[in-house]
């Protein structure tokens, strides 16, 4: 029995045992946005710190950015401070900065790979839960709170305890029209929302390999959804080709060197594993979100479950979710309404996603009174759909056409739902109040299923009009 | 701020607020989060389950005058889940919770606690479900955690309590907030820098 490369890549930046019992574990990458670093930045400046290696800490702006009007200064008083405060910290921390007036601004998950800045075998850490997308390459990538990153900008480390790992073993073939992210919210379905807590997860097996590096930032995305801060995949040759050529990959002899060096670290066939959990992508179906959290998650053709069908501990939780969404046990969810779609966010706002959505709207429009919106993950993703033509086809089917941003994921810009919207989302969270309104809606699907549900202004089985 | 301040113990009265999987949107609404500082943060605390759209008082216990003053949480499964704002804990350690019991803790959450020198202290469904049960009848309650002891004391009844070994001794010896124990040995960081092949442009390959 061999280690995996969880194990492996641990070990590697360990840089010593602390007298509490954890690691002390470098940190190869540090991202950073405006929302989560600025208190970490007042806590150095009151303790006298510097940045230790302001080198590998890189920032962008994404969370309260408008998508619609991106002209400065906001017309939001608190985001323009916290805009102007991300710049001071950057400018007077040394720190690189990929701002608004940059070619490569986005959400901070998206643009770390786009620029080669993730790679395999590293360790990554973003005050943001959605981190674990960089594990995508087979780094170990995790979400901290601010506190921590007060730690990696001071000590480029953080003091951690090493979970154990899951190997989750997705085997088959995706039928049409099923997607990563159906594969994601299945998993997450089957093991809860809290069954990763104490886990990285490890995506394996022939279907998470047959995906794009897109979809296994998807998986790997929502990892933390259910409940593991770490998620995976292994690097293979999909995932050399995807960084050759970027900005901040190595290049030449050193490429070929690192190729070599990222191969030995994947897992071999004889490692091990705390726990393994399998699922056949080949009886996997579309699904949807029928309740408040990513793990109330059912296949399009199932109906949404009854108390008596669920295990004790999840029926208050699914109370709750009738109560919010006006929904029923024993309900379909194809048919349901909507108000309003929107295809972007750090799970699903990538060029894959947008050709996806767009291939379902060639030639279709939404159907009336539904506000729809498509917002690229990045400037380099809009750029890339615009050169496409992608933007033409959102467009010409209704879909209003934005700029970089998190927009309505998390609404701390002016993006939000209004009242008792309905929302089908290709983002990653369907908590309560989570879209801007405290009343408002949110279904989780993927950009194909948003676009459909757009098309027929109700939740759709995009398998029926592909 | 207090930095380096050893935590033993807490004791104070307690808050029961009950559900599974309550995620960090609950406890702080984004909105709430374009802010360049933490101060202020406690009044928003809860905010869209304690009041509604127009300003109106929902029924929350956060609500309630019987458990003004109380500074230990008590929760159910996977709290703290979602994102990981430590805006979050920010928020209820200013509203005046010093410490939190509950079934288990979402990790990033439990971590951001940690660093903020706040236990986050587990027990099985039924214990903590008698607790709250407690606590709701007399929320004069006295709780006290030992954390040296591992030991809960809730009225006068005694537990044994779980958390993870190493945010306990951090907690005790101070070292929680780690940014000094980190730095201490910053000739270690350098030299494992050194050996990431990343950072040398893959040349010992």
């Amino acid at each position: 029995m061999a280690d995996n490369l969880f194990s492996r890549v641990w070990d590697i930046h360990t840089v010593k045992k602390l007298d509490s019992g954890q690691d002390q574990l470098f940190i190869g990458l540090h991202l950073i946005h405006e929302v989560t670093s600025p208190q970490a930045f007042q806590m150095l400046r009151e303790r006298g710190l510097r940045v230790l290696r302001p080198d590998r800490t890189f920032a962008t702006v994404d969370h309260i950015v408008p998508t619609a009007d991106q002209t400065r200064p906001f017309s939001d008083p608190l985001a323009e401070e916290m805009m102007q405060e991300i710049e001071k910290n950057t400018e007077e921390f040394g720190i690189e900065f990929f701002g608004l007036s940059t070619d490569k601004q986005g959400i901070v998950h998206i643009i770390g790979p786009e620029l080669g800045l993730t790679q395999p075998a590293m360790t990554i850490a973003c005050g943001d839960s959605h981190t674990s997308t960089h594990g995508a390459f087979g780094a170990i990538a995790f979400g901290i709170g601010t506190s921590q990153i007060r730690d990696v900008l001071a000590t480029q480390t953080l003091a951690f305890s090493k979970p154990k790992v899951r190997k989750i073993q997705v085997n088959g073939t995706l039928p049409p029209g099923v997607y990563a992210k159906d594969i994601i919210l299945r998993i997450i379905a089957d093991l809860g929302v809290n069954g990763g807590i104490g886990y990285a997860y490890e995506y394996n097996g022939e279907a998470i390999h047959a995906l794009s590096m897109e979809g296994r930032m998807t998986i790997c995305n929502m990892s933390i959804e259910g409940g593991a801060r770490v998620g995976y995949v292994n690097p293979d040759e999909k995932t050399f080709d995807y960084l050759s050529g970027r900005r901040y990959a190595p290049s030449g002899e050193a490429f070929a060197r690192a190729k070599r060096y990222w191969k030995d670290l994947a897992s071999g066939l004889d490692a091990e594993y705390d726990d393994v959990y399998t699922l056949d992508a080949s009886s996997l179906v579309p699904m949807v979100t029928w309740g408040i959290n990513p793990g109330q998650a059912i296949g399009i053709d199932a109906r949404i479950p009854n108390l008596s069908d669920l295990p004790d501990d999840q029926r208050e939780v699914a109370q709750k979710a009738y109560d919010h969404m006006g929904f029923h046990a024993s309900d379909a969810m194809i048919g349901k309404e909507i108000d309003v779609a929107f295809i972007g966010s750090c799970t699903n706002g990538r060029i894959s996603d947008l050709r996806e959505a767009a291939r379902i709207l060639e030639g279709r429009r939404i159907a009336k009174g539904i506000r729809a919106f498509v917002v690229p993950g990045s400037k380099q993703v809009a750029t890339q759909a615009e050169a496409e033509g992608l933007h033409e086809v959102f467009q010409g089917a209704g879909f209003e056409w934005r700029g970089a941003g998190c927009s309505i994921c998390l609404a701390m810009n002016p993006d939000k739902l209004d009242g008792r919207e309905i929302c089908a989302s290709s983002s990653n969270r369907n908590f309560v109040g989570r879209q801007g309104s405290p009343t408002g809606r949110t279904l989780l699907m993927s950009p194909a299923m948003v676009a459909a549900a757009a098309v027929n202004g109700r939740v759709t089985d995009v398998r029926e009009i592909a | 701020m207090d930095i380096q301040a050893a935590v033993h113990s807490v004791q104070g009265t307690a808050i029961p607020v009950p559900g599974n999987d309550i995620d960090t949107d609950q406890i702080i609404p984004a909105r709430y989060m374009k802010v360049v500082t933490f101060d202020g943060l406690g009044e928003f605390a809860f905010r869209d389950v304690r009041w509604d759209g127009d300003g109106r008082a929902l029924d929350h216990p956060f609500n309630e005058e019987r458990f003004a003053g109380a500074s230990v949480l008590i929760v159910n499964r996977n709290f703290g889940c979602g994102s990981s704002r430590e805006h979050a804990p920010q928020a209820l350690m200013r509203w005046g919770i010093r410490a939190i019991i509950g079934e288990s803790f979402a990790e990033i959450f439990a971590g951001n606690c940690t660093a903020m020198g706040i236990p986050a202290i587990t027990l099985d469904h039924e214990t903590v479900k008698s607790i709250m049960e407690s606590v709701a009848a007399d929320p004069a309650t006295a709780v006290s955690i030992d954390l040296r002891a591992k030991r809960l004391v809730v009225g006068s009844r005694e537990f044994d309590f779980a958390m993870p070994d190493a945010y306990r001794s951090a907690l005790i010896a101070g070292s929680w907030d780690s940014t000094s124990v980190l730095l201490a040995g910053v000739d270690d960081i350098h030299a494992c820098a050194e050996r990431l092949p990343y950072l040398t442009d893959f040349a010992a390959l």
